[in-house]
């Protein structure tokens, strides 16, 4: 038997998820407290805002879950919070294309980001699909009108006796819990990501390293 | 601006400045805070009240009962829809021998003479002898004398008159159809057929796609959201009531809508294609860094030198 305790956690599946995590993603890396001097745009700022203004839709859409999906139409609290939830995901959503054009002219899926562009069109995606179910769940004409003039584009590909518009039920479970998990958990990724890789240099830098790596492996 | 190289083994010569990450997220959160606390201070949000089958037969009698004709006879938008409420093929789309519809399959099933209207009509004839009769004549009537009746209602309802919860037509021969929809009618405004139409022997109940098809058959629904400017022809998936901005981010999405041949030529598949041509695009946005052309436009149109201004100054 071996005595050493490197030896004893070869093999180990947590030790070597560790390993993987502090070789991939150490602190410098996640949250770096300086940057190469190019990094001074506001393009910069669009999507630490969208970040926030997700913040302000997840805590919004919490308390009008905890009251309740007839709260907003009977109180004038209610009525604010849902004011809060609407705009804050119109902010959202602006930040968020502001960010998707700003990254796409500095073309930032360069030297081995493509995963994190990707990932950052697919939360783009399911960014739509849960403010969609949100408008679907909000018990007014707005929803019953989007719900019947909705149901014959998703009828039209196959799925609409599985996500079924009309479905109130539905539609709510999938815009508190489901989506908004999977939008938190995409962001979450995507951010990793980017702090995995560091900032992208400007395009036509003759030599293009990565940047925040070198700066850990000082 | 304090500065220095990326690390003391930077042999690139990296110069760095300070970056302070979590201040950027407080000072984001606080001003998107301070700004949402604006707007929905200033604006509010829209909340225009829900249609209820009792609403639209208060407002418009004549057009529920005859909708509730159509239901009847076979001939509403529901009743001949197809998957995945029954087994119709009007709203079936298809693009050669695409179609991801009739693959689907029927999975959401809509009975509409029965669960619109003979199921309630049933049900309120608990305590109706002469309401179960008629439903008794007009179900053990043939196919083609109830065709005969519809066809002939639904002439009359065009001039139909109405007085309180009562529609007279001209006399004819309508078999029991006027009594049996005149009921429905007095179900539908005294609020007892929103309830009996999402009953389904369940007391909780979330499931809301028959009133809404129903609703949907007629021309009230249409008629509030035309004044509201929310048809599909009017960009409608973007806008919200009222001035509010809506789901704008659904723009491209909406625009084919708008154009021809979607609106025209291929408006029978309209839905089909647009679903699949942003299916294509999204999935080109994704792939752009793999996409020739594509991925080189950044590089052709040099916004980035306004972004990294600094670097290509210093350069």
């Amino acid at each position: 038997m071996s005595t050493n305790s490197g030896d004893q956690s070869r093999g180990s599946w947590t030790a070597a998820t560790r390993g993987q995590l502090e070789r991939r993603l150490p602190w410098d890396n996640l949250l770096p407290d300086r940057q190469p001097y190019w990094v001074g745009s506001w393009v910069y700022v669009f999507g630490v805002v969208t970040i926030a203004a997700l913040a302000w839709v997840v805590a919004s859409g919490v308390i009008l879950a905890l009251f309740g999906p007839q709260w907003w139409h009977l109180s004038r609290a209610g009525r604010f919070f849902n004011s809060l939830h609407s705009w804050s995901v119109q902010v959202f959503f602006v930040f968020m294309v502001l960010h998707l054009w700003g990254q796409y002219f500095m073309a930032s899926w360069r030297e081995g980001r493509a995963p994190t562009w990707m990932i950052g069109v697919v939360t783009f995606a399911v960014s739509i699909g849960s403010a969609f179910t949100g408008y679907l769940s909000q018990q007014n004409f707005d929803a019953q009108w989007i719900a019947v003039n909705a149901k014959d584009a998703i009828n039209s590909t196959g799925v609409g006796g599985f996500f079924n518009v009309l479905n109130f039920g539905q539609m709510y479970g999938l815009h508190v819990m489901l989506l908004p998990i999977g939008m938190v958990l995409l962001v979450a990724l995507h951010v990793i990501q980017v702090r995995m890789k560091g900032v992208v240099p400007p395009i036509g830098r003759l030599s293009q390293p990565d940047v925040t790596r070198e700066m850990t492996e000082k | 601006m304090a500065q220095r190289s990326a690390g003391q083994g930077d042999q690139r010569g990296i110069r760095t400045v300070p970056y302070d990450l979590v201040r950027e997220l407080a000072i984001a959160a606080a001003v998107s805070l301070v700004l949402i606390l604006a707007l929905a201070v200033a604006f509010s949000s829209p909340d225009v009240p829900s249609v209820t089958i009792q609403s639209w037969s208060k407002s418009d009698p004549v057009d529920f009962v005859t909708t509730a004709n159509d239901e009847l006879a076979g001939a509403s938008a529901t009743a001949n829809y197809g998957p995945p409420y029954n087994n119709g093929s009007n709203a079936v789309q298809s693009i050669g021998p695409v179609s991801p519809q009739a693959w689907g399959g029927v999975h959401a099933t809509v009975d509409q003479p029965h669960d619109f209207v003979i199921n309630p009509l049933k049900q309120a004839a608990g305590n109706d002898s002469k309401l179960g009769d008629d439903v008794n004549v007009y179900e053990s009537a043939s196919a083609g004398q109830r065709a005969k009746w519809h066809d002939a209602y639904a002439d009359a309802l065009q001039k139909a008159t109405v007085d309180g919860s009562q529609l007279t037509v001209a006399t004819g021969d309508y078999g029991p159809v006027p009594e049996m929809l005149n009921r429905l009618l007095q179900l539908a405004q005294t609020g007892a057929l929103d309830g009996l139409l999402i009953s389904s022997n369940h007391f909780y109940q979330t499931d809301y796609t028959k009133p809404l098809l129903f609703m949907n058959d007629g021309g009230y629904l249409a008629g509030l959201a035309g004044d509201q400017h929310l048809t599909g022809s009017q960009w409608g998936m973007m806008n919200e009531t009222g001035l509010y901005p809506g789901q704008t981010w659904l723009w491209l999405y909406t625009l084919w809508y708008q154009l021809p041949p979607f609106n025209s030529a291929w408006a029978s598949v309209t839905d089909l294609l647009v679903v699949l041509m942003m299916v294509v695009l999204t999935l080109l946005l994704a792939l752009v860094p793999f996409v020739p052309g594509l991925r080189d436009i950044p590089r052709w149109i040099p916004v980035y030198r306004l972004i990294w201004r600094r670097y290509y100054r210093e350069a």
